[in-house]
């Protein structure tokens, strides 16, 4: 809940677009839920991006749970091991401009998302 | 209500019941929602449920799960469920997300999901009951 109205605020500050926005705080919501649900618990930072003239909103989600032991196919639509709609890890790579994942099984998995204005 | 039990209130207005969701909901209070709502529609014999989310400025894969749910459990019981006010934002995001709420009717406003909803058990029309816009 906490990370939404951070990434929320960042996205506002950042100038993003409100479907943008929409996009990126719906994303952090599913991450943060994935983190919590299959990560046992985790946490988020998150900042500006800045560079090369463009300004946009990062987010890093990271867990010292089991891993992801086929990261491939965890990122498939309508795949999932817990009870939720099997559209955390794809569903939220589609709302934002940049997507990665380290998953590594048994240490924890961190992923990263970012997005532009 | 006891602390950090914070409730959705459901109002009743006339043979239907109005949820308005205003707040980022978490999981207890999704949860509680269904128990209060399946609750209230056996106890008025309500036959639809409009559920108001113009407040909503995100509705993930929890939130949409939820409201299908809620469908489901108000058909089970014989309530047509109309789901309103939805953001543009939101209706974008859900569907890119991978989520079109299958089973869940909706209606852009709070009026037109009322039309969408059958009358009370005789059959009479619907009836208007104040302003639920606000």
């Amino acid at each position: 809940m906490r990370a939404r109205q951070l990434v929320r605020q960042l996205a506002l500050d950042a100038g993003l677009r409100l479907i943008d926005q929409t996009k990126l705080v719906t994303a952090v919501s599913e991450l943060a839920r994935n983190t919590v649900v299959h990560g046992g618990g985790g946490h988020m930072s998150a900042g500006l991006a800045g560079g090369g003239g463009r300004a946009g909103v990062w987010a890093e989600f990271e867990d010292e749970g089991p891993g992801i032991p086929d990261v491939e196919q965890a990122m498939r639509q309508g795949y999932t091991t817990g009870d939720g709609l099997g559209l955390g890890l794809g569903g939220a790579k589609r709302l934002v401009h940049e997507f990665s994942i380290t998953a590594v099984p048994g240490q924890g998995t961190t992923v990263r998302v970012v997005s532009w204005r | 209500m006891e602390a950090g039990g914070a409730r959705i209130p459901i109002l009743k207005l006339g043979h239907l019941l109005l949820v308005t969701i205003q707040v980022d909901m978490h999981d207890r209070m999704a949860v509680t929602l269904q128990e209060d709502l399946t609750e209230r529609i056996v106890e008025t014999g309500a036959r639809g449920v409009l559920i108001d989310i113009s407040g909503l400025e995100l509705v993930d894969s929890f939130i949409g799960r939820m409201l299908a749910d809620i469908a489901a459990m108000a058909r089970v019981l014989d309530a047509t469920t109309v789901v309103v006010g939805m953001r543009p934002a939101v209706a974008i995001t859900l569907v890119e997300l991978g989520l079109a709420l299958p089973g869940v009717q909706t209606a852009l406003t709070v009026e037109r999901g009322m039309q969408l909803l059958p009358g009370p058990r005789d059959a009479g029309p619907v009836r208007e009951d104040g302003d639920p816009d606000d």
